[in-house]
């Protein structure tokens, strides 16, 4: 299990340290001097000058680069080209918007799905089945923001029982939080909550086609029976790996929903620094998305392994 | 009264009569085997009295168990005899085990499934079991997980799960058709003492008459749903009423007779060959470890002879059969065939492999099912620089399936059109394509049940005749080595153990590994001693 | 015949259909401003209403159907084109460094947020059509590639890809002639679903202002100007929304539906 963990941790810094070079190269090929953007067309070259100095932009690539990740890896994230303020600071607020939204969405997609998708697979073909498969396919036809929008305009100016848009912040409460949250995160798990049921069923189907679920029946299990005791935990695995590919989407891909809804996270900071050329916040920013992705993956495989008694022998 | 009564049971899945008016009993104490070829209904009647059918089947007729109908009963009650009053062991023991639960914890739900003591009193009946079936403490604690087992193992956890409470009834179905030989000997004997030991009725599905004439009390014969014909084990062979039984045995034990192998001139030569594979590394940073697959094997086969090729699951015969196909390379020593070694550089000779062709296990995996057959017979085509066209190709294609016994119009039909046993002519009839002069055949009939096998078998020795055929049989079921083979190797971890005339090998063996392998595999009876033996009684 | 593909392909050549119609004809022209007729709710002469500057929202939704479905096309096209032969490769070489290589890029891929990228790469380059149909494309490239390799990897198993191998033939040309037309089924159901998602994507896109530049009508841009309009004239949002809804949920079907007619197992079962 320890020889396990340790050669996916070995794989999670391989791959974040790509990421890093991935990420460095693009935002280096990208066209327009960050600094001459800052300043306007009619900027003095000297001052433009002065400005890449302090921007650090003046020594080379490989340094640069080193001084990103070093700098990251001493949660340092640099200085933002636009507000002159700390990225780690900015980040931070952000991440007190984004991280309780995904996790509020995540929360209720697999409330919606586990019990969707076991019931569904229990009726296979039959009239309940039928009714979650149609309301499922349906949730993954609608595009979120729209959804969102469309809740907005029944529970927010029609029933007027949520708010619009922003975002209150923690220090009005835990519960004023937490209810400004709830539309975007609505929006955010009906389509994810309809995939994440439609993978639950389709795997305890193959489950239930497989040898040992005879067995299970052959010593006095019922359908029932069965499909809970050796069933559902098999069935698992799959589910386990949509789970971990949805959240690391809910913390980035919120990005339109934080627009629909005004919200101040970590989608909406990427976009403004996009369109603003403040290509250090993108940067860093995308490369904390990508390391909340691959450190996600990470615990997924460890969950794997806490699911499956094979995973753990196998080195 | 017997124990288990079935009365006229008939069976439809969506309109389409699977059993029909099967009649047969099991007394305790009995072992009543169901025999028959794929597609007699024998596993489907073991499912209609377990009453595990798919939810479209339809039931009619009457399944007494100790005197009480079960065929009316709701499928809550059916939940509490199954397991309880009947238990079931089946085919796969690979598969047959849930995988992420201890074996102790899938014993011990038969107990508690059906409320019938406390955890500690079912965990401590579970630990008797399994010391019961073979698998004492010391090595197999309640907490081992299946994938840590092998299938013979496997297979006695499953035992175990149905034997738990001691059920009136037992049903195995094949349950040691995927096993090896000496496993399956093990594992019939282990059935045997429990029948013995518990008072229960075994009933058992199989396909293979040897192991029926060594086990059962009585015999039932099935074919296309219905029972043919039933009797005590050894009345009924002695005197077989019904022909469909007589074809069966006469197949199960059919021989053949090969033409003499002419003078000896070396084909293929195989010397001290060795093929390794590399193991997944366990630590980080040591070097890999390597599974020695076939260690230092040297053989020679000659023009015109037909050699043999026995072993049991892992032994290392397919690996072995890969390197001489110049699959793959070895790591050791050479193969050479017609003086030529099959490799050279890293690459396999084209113009060696030409000379030899291939005939695998599967009938259904052995071909691309988007091709026709005219495309899937001439695939060895491409090994020639001048591969026949037009008429040519057409004559070629028309000879080859004339030669296995198929009509030439069947070039222009998909693989999926034809049944196992004529696919199996099809790959037949493409390894003959280019005339190789080797061809080798990896578990050919395996697959196959025993009437079709016993006609394949008529074909190779005919084709032996007709193309002076070389050929190196593959199989793990010796019974049809003995009839195919003039010589036969006997391979064990990757070594060969024994080699030399087949029949001396049968008749004398010298390697103790050889011995228990002759020893473990069910033979059919002698019908001639049989009926002597019963007039004497 | 199967009910889900029969529904879905209905729903979804309804808008192709409307797409390439658009081509030759609309009620309107989907560009004329008319300021009079704006805000109007759907009647006789304007079947689905006009916008806020009296732009016909039939003509517009016929000729946003043009611009959703060639973004999602091609997009699919970049991700089959690149990553089935990926796919096929690493399944060949499975095991080999350049099987771990492919493998291992392509989870790179997954791990960066799809929508930041599509963002980023739009934000770079320039809004526009291409940009996002490059921006989806790239994404579709690790699900081709992985979907191609683990169907190729079975087949590799099987026997009749050894017999072909016993005949000599090189593992590109055993690719090609065996393993790539036994994938096929795999590849037109996940093509399906891609194309869905393609839809989608380009949708949120172009809400966001990176899609398509006006005056070329996108769904994703007229849901984006109906935002601040949504009190007083739903229909603005309700129609391009509801046509997204169903394009997806027509391809979606249709995916289902040949997943169950192509799936080889239940043809066998048939026949």
């Amino acid at each position: 299990m320890l020889r396990y963990a340790l050669k996916r941790l070995l794989s999670l810094i391989l791959s974040l340290a790509v990421a890093s070079l991935v990420i460095f190269f693009v935002i280096e090929v990208a066209p327009g001097d960050p600094a001459s953007f800052m300043l306007g067309i009619n900027a003095q070259p000297d001052t433009v000058a002065a400005l890449r100095a302090e921007l650090g932009l003046d020594v080379s690539k490989t340094q640069r680069y080193l001084n990103w990740v070093g700098g990251m890896l001493t949660g340092d994230f640099g200085t933002s080209y636009t507000y002159r303020t700390s990225i780690t600071e900015m980040i931070g607020q952000r991440l007190w918007v984004s991280l309780p939204l995904a996790l509020y969405a995540l929360t209720l997609s697999t409330l919606i799905a586990f019990p969707a998708g076991i019931y569904a697979a229990a009726r296979r073909g039959k009239p309940g089945d039928m009714a979650v498969m149609g309301a499922t396919q349906l949730g993954i036809a609608v595009p979120n923001f729209w959804f969102a929008m469309m809740l907005v305009l029944i529970f927010a100016i029609n029933l007027r029982w949520f708010g619009a848009g922003g975002f209150v912040g923690w220090d009005k409460g835990l519960w004023a939080g937490l209810h400004s949250l709830t539309l975007p995160a609505i929006s955010l798990a009906l389509p994810q909550g309809a995939i994440l049921a439609r993978v639950m069923r389709s795997s305890l189907l193959d489950i239930l086609g497989e040898d040992f679920m005879r067995t299970a029946r052959a010593k006095g299990l019922s359908r029932r029976q069965a499909l809970w005791r050796h069933g559902v935990r098999n069935a698992l695995i799959p589910v386990l790996t949509i789970m971990g590919l949805q959240f690391s989407f809910l913390l980035a891909g919120a990005i339109i929903i934080e627009q629909v809804f005004f919200l101040p996270g970590l989608g909406r900071l990427v976009f403004q620094a996009i369109s603003s050329r403040d290509l250090i916040v993108v940067e860093s920013v995308v490369m904390l998305l990508v390391f909340a992705v691959i450190l996600v993956n990470f615990l997924v495989d460890l969950a794997y392994a806490a699911v499956d008694p094979r995973l753990r022998a196998r080195t | 009264m017997s124990l288990l009564d079935v009365t006229n049971l008939s069976l439809s899945i969506h309109r389409a009569h699977i059993l029909r008016d099967v009649t047969f009993s099991v007394a305790a104490g009995e072992i009543v085997a169901v025999t028959g070829e794929s597609g007699s209904g024998k596993s489907l009647t073991a499912m209609a009295v377990m009453r595990l059918l798919p939810d479209l089947a339809r039931l009619s007729g009457s399944v007494h168990l100790d005197g009480a109908e079960l065929t009316d009963r709701t499928e809550p009650q059916m939940c509490a005899i199954r397991g309880r009053d009947i238990g079931m062991v089946f085919q796969e023991p690979m598969t047959a085990l849930n995988p992420v639960k201890s074996i102790g914890d899938q014993v011990a739900e038969t107990i508690l499934i059906h409320k019938a003591m406390p955890r500690d009193k079912a965990l401590e009946r579970a630990r008797e079991v399994l010391d019961r079936v073979g698998l004492p403490e010391d090595r197999f604690p309640l907490s081992r997980f299946p994938h840590e087992l092998s299938g013979g193992q496997r297979q006695r956890v499953v035992i175990a799960m149905a034997i738990a409470l001691r059920p009136k009834l037992l049903i195995a179905d094949e349950p040691t058709t995927a096993l090896d030989v000496t496993t399956q000997a093990q594992i019939l004997d282990l059935l045997k003492s429990l029948v013995a030991d518990y008072g229960m009725g075994l009933l058992m599905i199989t396909h293979d008459l040897a192991v029926v004439a060594d086990m059962a009390d009585r015999i039932v014969v099935m074919r296309h749903g219905e029972v043919v014909e039933t009797g005590a084990t050894k009345q009924l062979l002695a005197d077989m009423k019904h022909p469909y039984t007589r074809m069966l045995f006469e197949a199960s034990g059919h021989t053949v007779t090969l033409p003499d192998a002419p003078a000896e001139t070396p084909l293929l030569q195989v010397q001290n060959v060795v093929r390794d594979y590399r193991l997944p590394r366990t630590r980080l940073l040591a070097p890999p470890e390597h599974f020695r697959a076939v260690d230092n094997v040297s053989f020679t086969l000659n023009r015109g002879e037909r050699l043999g090729l026995v072993g049991e699951s892992g032994c290392g015969k397919s690996t072995l059969t890969r390197a001489i196909l110049g699959l793959e390379q070895v790591q050791g020593g050479q193969i050479l065939l017609d003086g030529k070694p099959v490799f050279s550089g890293h690459h396999a000779d084209r113009a060696v492999r030409r000379k030899m062709q291939v005939v695998f296990q599967d009938p259904f995996g052995s071909f691309n099912p988007r091709h026709r057959v005219d495309r899937l017979v001439t695939e060895p085509f491409h090994l020639l620089d001048d591969p026949p066209r037009g008429q040519a190709r057409r004559d070629a294609i028309a000879e080859a399936l004339t030669a296995v016994g198929l009509k030439p119009d069947d070039a222009r039909k998909y693989i999926h059109e034809f049944s196992g046993g004529q696919r199996q002519r099809i790959a037949i009839a493409r390894a003959l394509i280019i005339r190789p002069d080797l061809i080798l055949f990896d578990e050919a009939v395996s697959a196959l049940d025993v009437s079709v096998r016993a006609q394949i078998l008529d074909l190779l020795a005919d084709l032996c005749r007709s193309y002076d055929l070389t050929w190196l049989f593959i199989s793990h079921d010796l019974s049809v080595v003995r009839t195919i083979t003039d010589r036969v190797l006997v391979m064990k971890s990757g070594e060969i153990v024994e080699q030399g005339e087949t029949e001396s090998v049968f008749t004398n063996p010298q390697h103790p590994y050889t011995k228990s392998l002759i020893a473990a595999a069910p033979v059919l009876p002698d019908l001639g001693q049989l009926k002597r033996s019963l007039d004497h009684a | 015949m199967n009910r889900n593909l029969i529904l879905g392909a209905f729903l979804s050549s309804i808008f192709v259909l409307a797409a390439l119609v658009s081509f030759v004809w609309t009620p309107f022209d989907y560009t004329a401003l008319n300021i009079p007729a704006k805000l109007q709710t759907p009647n006789s002469t304007h079947w689905l209403g006009t916008d806020h500057f009296g732009r016909d929202m039939f003509s517009m939704i016929m000729v946003g159907a043009r611009t959703s479905i060639a973004v999602a096309l091609v997009a699919v096209g970049i991700g089959i084109a690149l990553g089935v032969p990926l796919g096929l490769t690493a399944a060949a070489r499975s095991g080999t460094l350049l099987d771990e290589v492919i493998m291992r890029g392509n989870d790179l891929v997954f791990a960066f947020p799809a929508l930041v990228i599509a963002i980023l790469i739009t934000a770079v380059f320039g809004a526009g059509a291409v940009n996002a149909i490059i921006a989806i494309g790239i994404f579709n490239i690790p699900v081709f590639a992985r979907i191609t390799r683990g169907g190729a990897l079975s087949l590799w198993e099987r026997e009749f890809i050894l017999a072909a191998r016993v005949a000599g033939k090189s593992s590109a040309r055993i690719s090609a002639e065996h393993i790539l037309p036994n994938v096929t089924n795999l590849l037109i159901v996940q093509g399906t679903i891609q194309f869905s998602l393609g839809i989608l994507a380009e949708a949120g896109l172009s809400y966001v202002g990176l899609g398509a530049q006006p005056p070329t009508p996108s769904w994703g841009r007229m849901l984006a100007d109906a935002q601040t309009m949504v009190s007083i004239a739903p229909h603005l949002a309700l129609v391009p929304g509801l046509a997204i809804v169903l394009t997806v949920l027509g391809l979606n079907l249709m995916g289902d539906g040949l997943r169950d007619v192509l799936d080889p197992r239940l043809r066998v079962a048939r026949t």
